[in-house]
């Protein structure tokens, strides 16, 4: 019988607390949270100091840029905000290119100052935040993985099993309708949730990595021209551009599934690695 | 009542994140104010900068590409016309009367006409120049090499870095004139050039006319244009800002590799 009246209360109620994330797992989690979050800020302030995306070795090739956000005056001298995707431009005005200050003038500016680091156009000291917690991120995802396979975190929990593949129809179809594992099966990551996070882990992380190691002229002397598979050095600004964008959206499939799957509970499990499973336990 | 329970708690939580989010980026940008917290930040570039030595070889080449590579119409960045009646004085002469002067920590100082410059062992190359800002152009540069001419001057042997002075001032009435250094392994390399052509015609002031340094694997801040003078030192922590040069005393590494 439970001593504990919380232990006795989970009993009476069906469900039990299972111990879900191991400690290494949750600390390099939110590691990984304030590291990539913070690289995306000041990423995103380091942009700014050149707004535009190319395909290519330069940026000069006679051709526009692919994407670009910039300033410029109307014929009324009214200064807009514009965005130019593939040659078409779109005003963005308060939101990519320009904005209104403090002061009510409408004045240069690339992305709104909640979402760089630092907040004002600083391209030396983003440069200082984004180096240094590149290095946090590499050295946490270093650890991640010789932990995932030296306690078999990855064959165990991550790598899909042939049950896994057999459902994946079925996984796509819960997922389509908000539906998620309960009882026991909520214990395991389900097969979409483990592709998920394989890719980011295995293709989109390591990619990000290496297309900043792409843009940088002394790295690029190793094996000269290994830039060039990705397209060239501007190609490889634009990829890193795109796949830091896909980590967000990663990220807000990842809380959106963790708010409407229960959030307390998976918060819980994420901090002190306990996660209410509903049911017996068992014995 | 439990739903009312849960609406507060969520408008709660809703409210929280958002006073976390200003306070955390709040906070970074107080810590970007700091002395400290920035040069915990360098930590970062420091770690850049030895990683980099050790897995690139110092005499690794740079990439060359080819003609058909070359950006329409190289751009100009920064100062495309000193603002200095000396140099326009130089300039509208074509540089007849323009002395590289070369000294510091070597056995035999020199002076070098433009015509002394061009007649010394010279390498051609067409490399793509990385801006900090993020944006690359590809041009073709003809220049002495620097380690031809280091080996005329002979350095003494506590030279550790070669500073080059630059005509462009940074700020008005001709303050802060543009400099730049960089470590003896970088002078030596087969790539370094005191540029003097660029695409094929003599280098056009807004590009840095007439001697502009060419170092290869670092980004564009490094390639000092409107080079006047070449001191071999052996810290540069006395001069100017005492950063090794104009950008790096604005906060930007003295280390340009990435």
């Amino acid at each position: 019988m439970s001593s504990s009246p919380s232990a006795a209360a989970a009993e009476r109620s069906g469900s039990y607390l299972y111990y879900r994330h191991r400690l290494p797992v949750r600390v390099m989690h939110w590691i990984n949270v304030v590291a990539l979050t913070l690289l995306f800020l000041s990423g995103l302030n380091i942009f700014s100091a050149h707004p535009a995306l190319y395909w290519g070795k330069s940026s000069y090739t006679g051709k526009p840029p692919l994407f670009q956000i910039a300033t410029r005056e109307t014929e009324e001298d009214e200064v807009i905000g514009v965005t130019r995707i593939f040659g078409r431009e779109f005003d963005t005005t308060e939101v990519l290119g320009a904005a209104t200050n403090a002061e009510g003038d409408v004045v240069a500016r690339t992305f709104p100052g909640w979402l760089t680091l630092p907040s004002d156009r600083w391209l030396s000291m983003a440069r200082r935040w984004h180096f240094f917690f590149a290095w946090v991120f590499v050295i946490n995802g270093l650890c991640y993985l010789a932990y995932s396979i030296m306690s078999r975190h990855l064959a165990r929990d991550l790598a899909p099993d042939g049950g896994d593949w057999r459902s994946i129809g079925r996984s796509i179809i819960d997922h389509l309708r908000f539906k998620h594992p309960t009882g026991e099966a909520s214990k395991r990551y389900n097969v979409l949730q483990k592709l998920a996070y394989l890719a980011v882990i295995f293709i989109l992380l390591p990619l990000v990595v290496l297309m900043g190691f792409a843009m940088s002229p002394w790295l690029d002397t190793l094996i000269p021209g290994w830039v060039d598979f990705f397209g060239g050095r501007q190609s490889a600004r634009t990829i890193h551009f795109i796949v830091a964008w896909l980590l967000v959206a990663f990220v807000l499939i990842h809380v959106f599934e963790v708010i409407i799957s229960g959030f307390w509970n998976h918060l819980r499990s994420m901090i002190t690695g306990r996660y209410r499973v509903d049911g017996e336990a068992p014995r | 009542m439990k739903r009312q329970a849960e609406l507060s708690r969520r408008r709660f939580f809703g409210r929280a994140l958002g006073a976390a989010g200003a306070l955390v980026l709040g906070g970074c940008d107080a810590l970007s104010q700091t002395q400290w917290f920035p040069k915990l930040l360098a930590t970062g570039e420091a770690l850049n900068e030895a990683m980099q030595h050790l897995i690139a070889p110092r005499r690794a080449m740079a990439q060359e590409f080819s003609e058909a590579d070359l950006s329409p119409g190289f751009r100009s960045n920064g100062t495309a016309m000193p603002d200095d009646p000396k140099y326009a004085a130089l300039a509208a002469e074509g540089f007849a009367q323009y002395r590289l002067d070369v000294g510091g920590l070597v056995e035999n100082p020199m002076s070098l006409s433009l015509a002394e410059l061009r007649a010394l062992p010279s390498r051609t190359q067409i490399t793509r120049h990385d801006c900090v800002e993020g944006w690359s152009a590809i041009g073709k540069w003809k220049g002495a090499r620097l380690g031809t001419l280091l080996e005329t001057v002979r350095p003494k042997r506590e030279a550790r870095f070669v500073m080059f002075y630059c005509a462009d001032p940074m700020e008005p009435n001709g303050a802060s004139p543009y400099y730049e250094s960089i470590d003896m392994d970088d002078a030596y390399h087969p790539q370094t050039l005191l540029a003097y052509e660029l695409n094929g015609v003599p280098l056009p002031i807004q590009n840095g006319a007439p001697i502009r340094l060419r170092v290869e694997r670092q980004l564009g801040y490094k390639h000092a244009k409107y080079v006047m003078r070449i001191e071999l030192v052996e810290s540069f922590a006395k001069i100017a800002g005492g950063k090794g040069g104009y950008w790096e005393d604005q906060g930007y590494e003295w280390w340009a590799g990435i």
